[in-house]
């Protein structure tokens, strides 16, 4: 008898403050033979006694001893979350969803679109794919955040801007005196990459409103809707799809989300508090 | 198919024989100015010589004037509650050795016999299972509380003025699987005309040592739920319904209602096949042990479509949307059925007394903007 609401304790192995109010923690995912999952899946993380939240798996899907997930503090339990320290224990369940088509990708070009923390559930489809660069064209990855403080990841950033086989464009809402990059909002950068547009893969994730502009952009360059997907966003609870919270018209995001076709999600994206 | 005569006088006999099997009966009960569903002991608990009077915001239980047990329509509870409980803790957390145990909490599983069942409530329990355990996720404490039921189904022969279940195709009469389907006759010697729907109906009959029912009782018997549907006057056309709807979610309408609906979320609460549950935890007060528990939530609420930042559905436009649209519309794409039976509780026990049929019809048909143009 399996029970998909029941929760397993993992240890935090690690934690890293990655800006003002989002952090990383590793969990020690060797005790249980390691946690396999798929690029764009999540978890229900649980906080002692206060609850759950559904956080993006943001690690590597090739290093399943260690199970990692950034997170923002914005409510009481990811609070709780974020004053958990080294050794602590987490309630973990999971993985759900659908993930990031990074099959459906090999022998394409590959644009990846994220905004503030929606870099986070990107980031194991990036390491899916530079884990066996060669099979893709070309990897763009286009980012915005809202200031240079809030750029998430910024080492990896720079090694990835370093590499010659990936193209990496970082924006900005508001600049800082330091910053040299560019300003403004993600979807400008688009039309800076050389994309096979009709052979591309497009991955998006980020607030709904830039995912719409985003897709719009894309579609004007010459994706194909059918090759656009979007990692969307409500009240995940159960991750079964039978609490009700997360519906999205007739779907289920939990189970039939979160990574959609943009065919799918895009009549719905346009009504407004569905 | 065979067909019995149960004596009024020999119902108790029935619930005595379901009893010493081991099942709970849960049948119709009056209770604090309702006929509500639980467990009863013997006929005497059954609502003998009442009705029920419905309309969109008032309900109202009342002498019939006769003896019938059955004479009732439905009322506030359906029988999703034995199953898919309002309130009950998943698990108990507790700090171990600097992990966490999670011990889940057994389900007191019991023998089920549902007595009185209404053609609109059986389709609404096979609902519950298609969601509940008939879809990728089967939820462990459903399928246990559900796993030895007897269904006693009664054909309807007392719809109110809310039901529209001949709309949905659920009622009035019973449509199977159950195990015995009972007509009330009370004309003449009170009695039951009784139909089997599996071994586990005939073996019921033969224990009680049924004899077969007489031709004229089956003709009286066939005629009890054509008359009920007669008697239905609300209707809502379901050609197409669900793509109608689903065309038009930003109709005025939505507005308009919303200008009514206070959001209580009594539509929810006393829907047969509303599923949605959310989870709370509680902890003790030496911070030692914690709880989880799962209860009933309804799409009414305006935490319901929280993610951070603030509720997804903030209008009550929205939300009252997200029901209708729910259970007319999207339910088919998801569960390959309406999320409806017609029941008319809805209709009954909103406070504002605002009617889903009507609704739907109005969101359904085209903008009268439309029309003129």
């Amino acid at each position: 008898m399996t029970d998909a609401l029941l929760l397993e304790s993992m240890a935090i192995v690690r934690v890293r403050r990655e800006t003002s109010d989002t952090f990383t923690f590793d969990l020690d995912a060797r005790p249980r033979g390691g946690f396999r999952f798929a690029p764009g899946q999540f978890n229900m993380l649980y906080a002692f006694g206060l609850g759950e939240v559904p956080i993006s798996i943001s690690g590597d899907p090739l290093k399943p001893a260690v199970l990692t997930h950034t997170i923002r503090a914005v409510g009481p339990t990811t609070r709780a979350l974020e004053a958990l320290k080294k050794g602590d224990p987490v309630g973990v369940r999971g993985p759900f969803g659908t993930p990031w088509p990074v099959d459906q990708a090999l022998g394409k070009d590959v644009i990846v679109v994220a905004g503030g923390i929606g870099l986070a559930p990107l980031r194991p489809a990036i390491y899916s794919m530079l884990s066996r660069r060669q099979v893709f064209g070309k990897l763009c990855i286009a980012y915005g955040a809202r200031t240079p403080a809030d750029i998430l990841y910024d080492k990896e950033i720079e090694k990835w801007r370093g590499r010659i086989d990936v193209d990496l464009e970082v924006t900005v809402d508001r600049g800082d005196p330091d910053w040299r990059g560019h300003t403004g909002v993600v979807t400008g950068l688009l039309r800076r990459f050389e994309l096979d547009a009709e052979r591309t893969v497009a991955m998006l994730c980020g607030p709904e409103v830039m995912m719409r502009f985003a897709a719009r952009e894309l579609e004007s360059l010459g994706v194909p809707a059918a090759c656009i997907y979007l990692s969307m966003e409500r009240n995940m609870k159960c991750g079964v799809g039978s609490c009700g919270h997360c519906q999205l018209g007739p779907s289920f995001v939990c189970k039939d989300g979160p990574v959609y076709p943009l065919t799918k999600v895009e009549p719905l994206m346009s009504v407004r508090e569905l | 198919m065979d067909i019995w005569l149960l004596p009024r006088a020999r119902l108790g006999e029935l619930i005595a024989t379901l009893r010493a099997r081991g099942y709970d009966v849960v049948a119709p009960t009056p209770r604090d100015g309702a006929i509500v569903y639980d467990t009863i002991e013997s006929d005497a608990d059954l609502p003998i010589g009442l009705g029920d009077e419905q309309s969109p915001g008032r309900y109202r239980m009342v002498a019939r004037g006769d003896a019938a047990v059955f004479g009732y329509a439905v009322g506030p509870t359906s029988f999703k509650r034995n199953f898919h409980v309002p309130t009950e803790r998943l698990y108990r957390v507790e700090r171990v050795g600097g992990a966490l145990r999670f011990v889940p909490e057994p389900v007191a599983a019991r023998k089920v016999a549902l007595l009185g069942a209404r053609g609109c409530d059986l389709v609404a329990l096979r609902s519950l299972d298609r969601v509940l355990q008939g879809d990728r996720y089967r939820d462990e404490r459903y399928a246990a509380r559900r796993s030895d039921v007897v269904l006693i189904a009664v054909h309807c022969g007392t719809p109110s003025a809310s039901c529209f279940c001949t709309s949905m195709g659920t009622g009035p009469r019973a449509s199977g699987p159950w195990d015995l389907a009972l007509t009330e006759l009370t004309t003449g010697q009170h009695r039951f005309i009784v139909e089997t729907g599996s071994a586990m109906g005939l073996t019921l009959v033969r224990e009680l040592g049924l004899r077969a029912a007489g031709t004229l009782d089956k003709i009286h018997a066939a005629k009890v739920p054509i008359a009920a549907a007669e008697s239905i006057t609300r209707r809502l056309e379901t050609d197409a319904l669900g793509a109608r709807l689903a065309q038009n979610l930003d109709h005025p309408r939505f507005a308009k209602v919303a200008e009514r609906c206070l959001a209580c979320t009594n539509c929810t609460q006393v829907c047969p096949t509303c599923f949605c549950t959310t989870v709370e935890d509680h902890t003790e007060l030496d911070g030692s042990a914690a709880e989880r528990h799962r209860r009933w939530d309804s799409c009414f609420d305006l935490e319901f479509s929280y993610i951070h930042g603030g509720p997804v559905r903030p209008s009550v436009r929205a939300r009252y949307r997200q029901w209708l649209t729910h259970k007319l519309s999207s339910w088919h794409e998801q569960f390959g059925s309406s999320g409806c039976v017609g029941c008319g509780r809805c209709i009954t026990w909103c406070p504002a007394g605002i009617d889903i049929t009507e609704e739907a019809r109005e969101v359904g048909s085209p903008r009268k903007a439309e029309k003129t143009t």
